[in-house]
């Protein structure tokens, strides 16, 4: 087993060569932790003195949310993390007990709300699993498009907010630039930029207005230049290096003993992502590849998300360019609002509409589980029906839940300030740990 | 430079490419293969097998279920290493019991299973961990006690996570419990305002803290006599 590896990193003192481009020195990492990897976890206390515990949050910009974690300190190194969670908890499974399908749409934008849209479609596709709904080809690929550039949108905040964390101002503007795009784009399609409700059971809320696909080009064309720059200025740094290599590692039986998915899981080399092992919305048509970590480190799970967002680039240019035209909403009167001119005009319609709105659509009694690879992992909505308007059960699989039950286990041995790269490497949002 | 093998997906041999699931019907479809395998080596713990929705679901019995969920993750002919999660159902129906519901992926061959127990009111809501198995399996097991009270046995550290300690109105997610909670306003902001903000460290950690010999001598006495809970 190969421990060491090697990073060229530019640092800043060796100046320019002689071609003018920054000069690479290696930087070799042994198993040891020579250079940059944080101490070796020797849990011994070095000199006969006091654990101290500090409380981190859940008040802090570092902790991406209301986290709270309780570390018990020797010196600087972590001994225990006591994670504490649930200051954001509203009983959305509760309160979706209460609602119809199609309202439950809303709170799916509001638990994982860097993903809205994302989690929109996921849900609508479990409710259409139970209902026995098959969604048009358009409406399937504008989905498609619609997941990668919520996944590109998560990305970005991760990157730009994990940049901040560990000291880097710059990427998190260039980010949040791009993001700003998205969004753009977002509220030309729907109206709405971050809270979409984006979908319902059957289709979609709109169709993409005309010369949307156009704004959506460009914004394809400036992406990657963006995550160029990005490259250049982070991957290599020396102290971005320092500060994320060797950090938080899982090898790959541990992070699927964990549970963890996601990039989590790919960054330790473990090639599980749904859209390729069990595939929805036709993903396994289209041509993109799975990125891989080898060390399962901070670094890895940086690594695996940029590339990851090059490969939604490839998704979304495949998609327009085998965009069906064609209705987006099945024609389906149980589940399908008639258009608002037949609603007023003809009887039968107007019924429709109202048996729509007033009671909801009923599904037949049964269960569906219908997963989904969120940017933050495997996401999946759960709902049991029992042949009302709703269900009798709704769950969220959260992924970054199950992520963040394994920081107690990463942090261990490291330093206080490693902590919070750690944290921010698992890309968490607290709205959707909560619930 | 690979620090370690990586584990490909899918790579059992005679798979075929997974695709899309398209037109899946609400009862019956192909049965996940380990449902026969389960009801060969485990014969009546097994009770009832059926497709809904395109997943199987195997219904156990609640006693075994540590031992059936090992030999899934064990076995290389299963080969479930990856818990997807570990929820609760509680029907509308008052007569129904609850059911135990557990989500287990096989990553070697691609397979989604459902394992089901049935939990019959009115006796203590008991169930074995899948902790020793698999170590995400903690706080799933723990938000599952939190929202319907169901004891985890061998769990290592069976407390609240979404809710904090000294929640007294019961378990949000049980049908009896009313969408607005069981206490009034009034009474949810009295207890708020007079509760302790130290019961916001478990004694667990305030017993590490640096600052235990500054604690109030009757709070060092409850935490030496292994209380667990603030308040």
């Amino acid at each position: 087993m190969a421990t060491t590896r090697t990073i060229e990193v530019e640092l800043s003192t060796t100046g320019l060569g002689p071609d003018g481009k920054p000069r690479r020195v290696p930087l070799v990492v042994g198993e040891a932790g020579d250079l940059t990897v944080a101490a070796p976890p020797s849990l011994e206390p070095e000199i006969e003195g006091e654990h101290m515990l500090i409380n981190i949050g859940p008040q802090h910009p570092a902790t991406h949310g209301v986290l709270r974690l309780v570390l018990e300190l020797d010196g600087e190194t972590v001994v225990r993390c006591i994670p504490h969670i649930g200051y954001l908890h509203c009983g959305f499974e509760k309160i979706g007990e209460y609602r119809q399908y199609n309202q439950i749409i809303p709170w799916t934008d509001r638990e994982d709300y860097l993903n809205c849209i994302g989690n929109n479609i996921g849900f609508v596709m479990g409710a259409e699993r139970l209902f026995g709904i098959e969604i048009t080809e358009r409406c399937t690929v504008l989905r498609v498009i619609a997941m990668e550039m919520s996944r590109i949108a998560s990305h970005l905040v991760w990157m730009g907010t994990t940049c901040i964390d560990i000291g880097a101002f710059t990427p998190f503007l260039w980010s949040f630039q791009e993001r700003e795009n998205i969004y753009n784009l977002l509220e030309g399609w729907v109206g709405a930029r971050l809270t979409t409700t984006a979908t319902r059971v059957g289709g979609m809320a709109a169709d993409i207005p005309d010369g949307w696909l156009d704004g959506l080009r460009a914004f394809t064309k400036s992406l990657p230049k963006t995550l160029d720059e990005c490259d250049r200025m982070v991957t290599r740094n020396g102290i971005w290096v320092g500060r994320t290599v060797g950090l938080g590692v899982m090898s790959p039986e541990e992070a699927l003993n964990y549970g963890l998915s996601g990039p989590m899981l790919r960054a330790s080399g473990v090639a599980y992502d749904i859209r390729k092992d069990f595939p929805y919305l036709d993903y396994e048509t289209y041509d993109f590849d799975v990125a891989l970590g080898s060390t399962g480190d901070v670094y890895d799970r940086y690594l695996v998300r940029m590339e990851e967002m090059r490969q939604s680039v490839r998704i979304i240019e495949q998609a327009m360019a085998r965009l069906p035209e064609g209705p987006v909403n099945v024609d389906d009167p149980r589940v399908i609002l008639p258009p608002k001119h037949k609603a007023t005009s003809e009887m039968e319609s107007m019924i429709h509409h109202f048996k729509n709105v007033m009671e909801g659509p009923r599904p037949p009694i049964g269960e569906s589980y219908v997963a989904f690879e969120a940017p933050k992992g495997e996401k999946g909505y759960y709902m049991v029906s029992d042949g009302t308007a709703k269900p009798s059960r709704w769950r969220i699989r959260p992924p970054s839940y199950v992520n963040l039950s394994a920081i107690p286990k990463m942090v261990e041995g490291h330093l206080l300030s490693d902590v919070i790269a750690i944290n921010a490497s698992i890309d968490i949002v607290m709205g959707e740990i909560d619930r | 430079m690979s620090g370690f093998d990586i584990i490909q997906t899918g790579t059992a041999p005679g798979l075929p490419t997974p695709v899309t699931p398209k037109r899946v019907p609400n009862r019956g479809g192909p049965v996940n293969p380990s449902a026969a395998a389960l009801q060969a080596q485990f014969g009546a713990a097994v009770s009832r097998v059926e497709v809904v929705c395109g997943d199987t679901n195997v219904y156990i019995d609640v006693a075994r279920a540590q031992d059936i969920v090992r030999w899934l993750h064990d076995d290389p002919t299963q080969s479930y290493e990856y818990l997807v999660d570990v929820t609760a159902v509680e029907h509308r129906d008052r007569d129904l019991p609850l059911e135990m519901v557990w989500h287990l992926r096989s990553l070697k061959y691609l397979r989604f299973l459902r394992l089901k127990a049935l939990l019959p009111k009115g006796k203590p809501l008991s169930v074995p961990s899948v902790w020793p198995v698999y170590m995400g399996a903690d706080w799933l097991e723990r938000e599952c006690y939190d929202m319907f009270g169901i004891d985890f046995v061998g769990h290592p550290d069976l407390r609240r996570i979404l809710l904090w300690e000294q929640f007294a109105e019961g378990f949000p997610l049980r049908k009896d419990f009313p969408l607005r909670g069981r206490f009034s306003r009034a009474e949810q902001l009295r207890q708020a305002l007079s509760a302790n903000p130290e019961a916001r460290y478990s004694m667990e950690e305030l017993s590490i803290a640096d600052a235990f010999e500054e604690l109030p001598l009757e709070m060092r006495a409850r935490i030496r006599g292994g209380e667990k809970t603030g308040e």
